[in-house]
C-alpha cells in the first residue's frame, strides 16, 4: 500500500508554517496501487476531497483511518476515504440523522439489557464524538499516539479489541461505538452515492449490483443461473 | 380546549389497509365518514417515482415510511421485574405512518389462516393432544368464528388486492402446484403464481426429494397486469427487489392506496383528515357508548374534537391497542391475576434461517419479489405433523425467497470470514452473487406474561404515556425454533452446497435489533366469551358497542404465517357486519 501524508499532518505541517489552514486547498488523493485497470480508473477520477461539514480535523483523520482500514485499497476498490466514506460518515453526522432524527430522546437515561435497544442521550453526532475521543485516549495511553497514527497491525489490534469487547473505553461501550462505525462505513460503501460514498458505485461494481434499474421481469428467467453484468445505474445517472 | 367539529356517522382511526376496506365498503351508503390518519398523503407518483424510491439508505435503513419514534413509541422489557426503557428507535419492527398505512411497504405474503390450528387453537390442541398438553401460563383461546364464515372474505381481499398464486385446494380437493395443506377455497386466486427464481427453485427441488410438499406462497405481487372487481389497475410486478420498506412504482403490490382508497373517496361522504393524531375516544359518563374522537392536527398543534355515532379503530395493531388503553375501553389486563383484557396476548413471531453457499451457482439476488418464496407447510398446516412428538405447540413453515438483495442489508459470507479488510471484500464479492438462505417462520403462542400496558414513565408528544410492552420468548418458542432451523439445516445439507452457516440454536432474549417481523398481534384479541377477550367475534367492542377494533390486534395467537390475509379478510367481513347488522339495529351484537 502506498504510504501517504494524512489530511491531519498536513495541515499541522501547513499551519506551523503559517498558512491559515482554511484556505489551503485539499490535497489530492495519492492514488492507491490497484491491481486492476477498473480499481485504477477508479481512483484517478476522485481529484479532490470535498472537506467535512462536522468533524474536526482529529476526527476526520480518525474516520479516515478507520474507513481505510475496514475498506483497504486493493485489487477490487480503491480505499474507503479514496471511495468517500469519510465524506458520507461525515454528511450523516452533520445531517438531520446525526442529530436525532427519529430519535426519542426523553429521559430518564438508563442503561438496560442489550435487547432494549440503545438508551444512551447522545445523538449520533454526539456519540461519534465521544466514541472517537475515547478510541483516540486509549491509544494514546495505550501506543503513546492517536489512532490514525498507529501502525496497520496496531490499529488491526485496537479495532479487533473493540470488535470483541476486550478493549474497554471510558465511560462508553467500544463495542457499541464500533458497531455503529462499521454500521455507517457499509451503508456509505454499499448505499448510493447520491450520499457522498460508493464513489463511481465501485461497490457495486465490486459486488455485481445492477444499482436502481431494477426491471427484471423477464432477466430473472433469461438470466437464471447467469452473471447479469450491465453497468450499475445510480439515482444521480437518472436524474 | 379542542374545537368541536359537526357530528359524522363513522369515524376510522388509521387509514391503512383496513381503514381503506371498511371506507371503501361503507361508502356510497349516504353516510358521513371521516378517516383521520396520523400520517401524510403519498401516491405513487411522485411518492414511489423512479429513481428515489430505489434509495435503499433512505427507505430501508432510515424508514422513511414508517412511523416517527421521536413522536410516540413503545416502551419495551423482557419481563415484568424488569424497568421498561423506550424503544428510541425502530429495529425488530416496523410499523407503517401515513396513507395505505404498512399496506404500502409490506411484502404481500397473503396466506389464510388455518380453520384449526388458528381459528380453533385450544380446541385443537386440547382434542389432539390432551388438556395438559397446553402449559398453564399460555393462554391459547379459539376465535369464536369458524374458517367457513370467513372464506367469502378472504376471496374478496384476494380479488381486490391482486394476489398471485395457485390454489392448493379446491372445494376439497387437493391441487397439484398450490399447498396441499391449505384450507378449501372456491375459487382459484386472481392471478397466476410469481415467476420462480433459481432460489425458489433449488428449495422446491431439495424440498420434494425429502418427501416434502414446497408451493410457490400466494403474494400480493401482480404477477401480470391485472384490474381487480371494483376497477382498480394494477401493473405486472418487476421484481425489483425493492418491496418490503418501500412503495411499489409500478403499481404491481397489494397496497391500499390502489386497491380500496381511491373507491372509498370517490363518494364525497367520505372525507380523508391527514396529520391528523387521535388522542383519546370520549365515552359518555357511563362509560358506554363513545361519543367523539379527540385529535391533534400535527401540522398546526391544533385539538379538536370529532364526534361520531360509530368509532372504529384501524390503526397498526399496537396503535390500537395502545389507545383502547389511553380511552380505558375495557378492563385492562393484569398478569398477576389473569384478569382484564386489552393488552393481552400480545404475540410476535420467531424466526430462524440458514444461509448456503454455492461455488457453482449465481442467484442474482437482486431480482425478486417481495414475497416471492418456495415453503414447505409440512410442519405447521399439516394435520397429520404429530406436535406430541415434536413436544411444542404451533409450527413453522420452512422455505427459500428472492425477495430482494439490497446490499447494504444483504451480504451473507461463510462462516469464519473476516469482519472487514481485503479478505471481506473478496469474500463479499465472491459470495454475494452466490448464496440464498432457507427461513423459518414460526408460530407464537400466548404467554401470561407478554402483554401490553401504559408506562408509569415514559410519554408521547402529546403527553400521553407511552404503551409499555413486556415481552419474551418461551421454551415453547425456542423449542419450535430449534426443530424447525434443524428441519431447514437438513433440507439445505441436502443441496450440497459449499458451505452453510450451522442452525442458530441459542436461546437468547428477544431483541429489538436487528430486524425480525412486522407481525405484531393481540393486545385487543376476539373471542365468544366476555371475560376472555376484548371484542366479541363481529370485532365490536363487548364494553362499548359503538367502537369497533379491526387489525391484528384481534388474534388471540400468531400463526406461522404472515397476518395480513386474516386482517383483510376480517376487515371486509366487520363492514359487512356493520351494513347488515349493526347500522339496522344499533347496539351489543352479541
Amino acid at each position: 500500500m502506498t504510504k501517504r501524508v494524512g489530511r491531519r499532518n498536513f495541515l499541522k505541517h501547513v499551519a506551523m508554517v503559517g498558512t491559515a489552514a482554511a484556505v489551503v486547498p485539499a490535497p489530492a488523493a495519492a492514488p492507491a496501487t490497484p491491481a486492476t485497470t477498473e480499481a485504477q480508473q477508479t481512483a484517478s477520477s476522485v481529484p479532490v476531497r470535498e472537506g467535512y461539514t462536522f468533524l474536526t480535523v482529529t476526527e476526520a483523520a480518525f474516520v479516515e483511518a478507520f474507513v481505510d482500514a475496514l475498506v483497504p485499497a486493493d485489487e477490487l476498490t480503491p480505499s474507503g476515504s479514496d471511495l468517500g466514506l469519510a465524506t458520507f460518515i461525515d454528511r450523516q453526522l452533520s445531517g438531520a440523522w446525526g442529530k436525532g432524527d427519529r430519535l426519542y430522546r426523553q429521559g430518564p437515561w438508563k442503561q438496560g439489557a442489550p435487547g432494549q435497544g440503545y438508551q444512551l442521550p447522545l445523538t449520533p453526532a454526539e456519540f461519534f464524538r465521544a466514541g472517537i475521543d475515547a478510541v483516540n485516549r486509549y491509544s494514546k495511553e495505550t501506543y503513546g499516539k492517536e489512532f490514525d497514527r498507529l501502525t496497520s497491525a496496531d490499529k488491526q489490534k485496537v479495532l479487533e479489541g473493540l470488535d470483541k469487547s476486550t478493549i474497554m473505553l471510558d465511560r462508553l461501550s467500544g463495542k457499541q461505538f464500533f458497531d455503529a462505525a462499521y454500521q455507517a462505513t457499509m451503508e456509505g460503501l454499499f448505499g448510493d452515492p447520491i450520499y457522498g460514498g460508493n464513489k463511481n458505485k465501485a461497490a457495486w461494481k465490486m459486488i455485481g449490483y445492477p444499482g436502481v434499474i431494477a426491471v427484471h421481469a423477464t432477466n430473472i428467467v433469461t438470466y437464471r443461473n447467469k452473471q447479469y453484468a450491465v453497468p450499475p445505474v445510480s439515482i444521480a445517472d437518472l436524474t | 380546549m379542542a374545537t368541536k367539529l359537526k357530528e359524522v356517522d363513522v369515524v376510522l382511526v388509521g387509514f391503512g389497509l383496513t381503514g381503506g376496506i371498511i371506507a371503501k365498503e361503507l361508502s356510497g351508503r349516504g353516510l358521513k365518514i371521516v378517516a383521520l390518519e396520523r400520517g401524510v398523503k403519498r401516491e405513487t407518483n411522485p411518492d414511489f417515482a423512479v429513481p428515489q424510491i430505489r434509495d435503499e439508505l433512505r427507505y430501508a435503513v432510515r424508514n422513511d415510511l414508517m412511523m416517527d419514534t421521536a413522536r410516540d413509541t413503545l416502551t419495551f422489557r423482557h419481563r415484568a421485574a424488569d424497568t421498561a426503557l423506550p424503544m428510541r428507535r425502530l429495529g425488530a419492527f416496523l410499523p407503517g405512518e401515513g396513507v395505505g398505512g404498512a399496506g404500502v411497504h409490506w411484502n404481500g405474503a397473503t396466506w389464510r389462516w388455518l380453520p384449526n390450528r388458528d381459528q380453533r387453537a385450544r380446541s385443537f390442541y386440547e382434542q389432539h393432544f390432551g388438556k395438559a398438553f397446553i402449559p398453564p401460563d399460555m393462554p391459547l383461546q379459539d376465535w369464536g368464528i369458524t374458517y367457513d364464515e370467513l372464506a367469502p372474505y378472504y376471496e374478496k381481499f384476494e380479488y381486490a388486492f391482486a394476489v398471485s398464486g395457485k390454489a392448493g385446494n379446491l372445494k376439497g380437493q387437493v391441487q397439484p402446484g398450490g399447498n396441499p395443506f391449505e384450507p378449501p377455497r372456491q375459487r382459484e386466486l386472481p392471478l397466476p403464481p410469481l415467476q420462480d427464481s433459481l432460489a425458489t427453485e433449488l428449495f422446491g427441488q431439495a424440498a420434494r426429494n425429502l418427501g416434502y410438499h414446497p408451493f410457490i406462497v400466494a403474494a400480493a405481487n401482480a404477477s401480470q397486469a391485472y384490474t381487480n372487481p371494483d376497477g382498480a389497475k394494477f401493473g405486472a410486478c418487476q421484481y425489483c427487489g425493492h418491496c418490503e420498506r418501500f412503495g411499489c412504482e409500478a403499481n404491481a403490490k397489494g397496497s391500499p392506496h390502489i386497491a380500496v382508497i381511491p373507491f372509498a373517496l370517490r363518494d364525497p361522504n367520505v372525507e380523508l383528515r391527514t396529520q391528523s393524531w387521535v388522542t383519546k375516544v370520549n365515552l359518555d359518563s357511563a362509560g358506554k357508548h363513545a361519543r367523539s374522537v379527540t385529535y391533534t392536527d400535527v401540522a398546526t398543534g391544533e385539538e379538536y374534537e370529532q364526534p361520531a355515532g360509530m368509532v372504529i379503530l384501524c390503526a397498526f395493531a399496537l396503535g390500537n391497542t395502545h389507545l383502547m388503553l389511553l380511552s380505558g375501553i375495557g378492563k385492562p389486563y393484569d398478569p398477576k391475576t389473569g384478569k382484564g383484557v386489552v393488552g393481552k396476548n400480545y404475540a410476535y413471531q420467531v424466526n430462524g434461517n440458514v444461509t448456503l453457499f454455492f461455488e457453482d451457482k449465481v442467484f442474482n439476488p437482486f431480482m425478486g419479489a417481495g414475497a416471492l418464496a418456495s415453503r414447505i407447510d409440512d410442519f405447521h398446516a399439516n394435520e397429520a405433523f404429530d406436535n406430541g412428538r415434536a413436544g411444542f405447540i404451533g409450527g413453522a413453515t420452512i422455505g427459500g425467497a428472492s425477495s430482494g438483495g439490497r446490499p447494504i442489508g444483504y451480504r451473507p459470507v461463510p462462516p469464519g470470514t473476516p469482519r472487514w479488510g481485503s479478505d471481506w471484500k473478496r469474500a463479499t464479492a465472491k459470495w454475494y452473487q452466490r448464496s440464498m438462505a432457507i427461513s423459518t417462520s414460526s408460530s407464537n403462542m400466548p404467554n401470561r406474561y407478554c402483554y401490553c400496558d401504559l408506562d408509569p414513565t415514559y410519554r408521547n408528544a402529546f403527553g400521553q404515556p407511552l404503551m409499555r410492552l413486556t415481552y419474551n420468548f418461551t421454551e415453547n418458542d425456542f423449542r419450535t425454533r430449534d426443530f424447525m432451523v434443524q428441519k431447514a439445516y437438513e433440507i439445505g445439507k441436502s443441496m450440497n452446497p459449499t458451505h452453510i452457516t450451522p442452525p442458530d440454536l441459542r436461546h437468547d432474549d428477544f431483541s429489538l435489533l436487528p430486524y425480525q417481523t412486522t407481525h405484531n398481534t393481540g393486545g385487543t384479541i376476539m373471542g365468544a366469551e366476555r371475560a376472555s377477550s376484548v371484542v366479541n367475534t363481529y370485532l365490536q367492542s363487548w364494553d362499548v358497542a359503538n367502537v369497533f377494533v379491526v387489525g391484528a390486534s384481534v388474534f388471540p395467537h400468531n400463526s406461522a404465517y404472515n397476518p395480513t390475509g386474516p386482517v383483510g379478510a376480517l376487515a371486509y367481513r366487520t363492514a359487512d357486519i356493520i351494513k347488515e347488522k349493526y347500522l339496522k339495529r344499533p347496539g351489543p351484537l352479541a
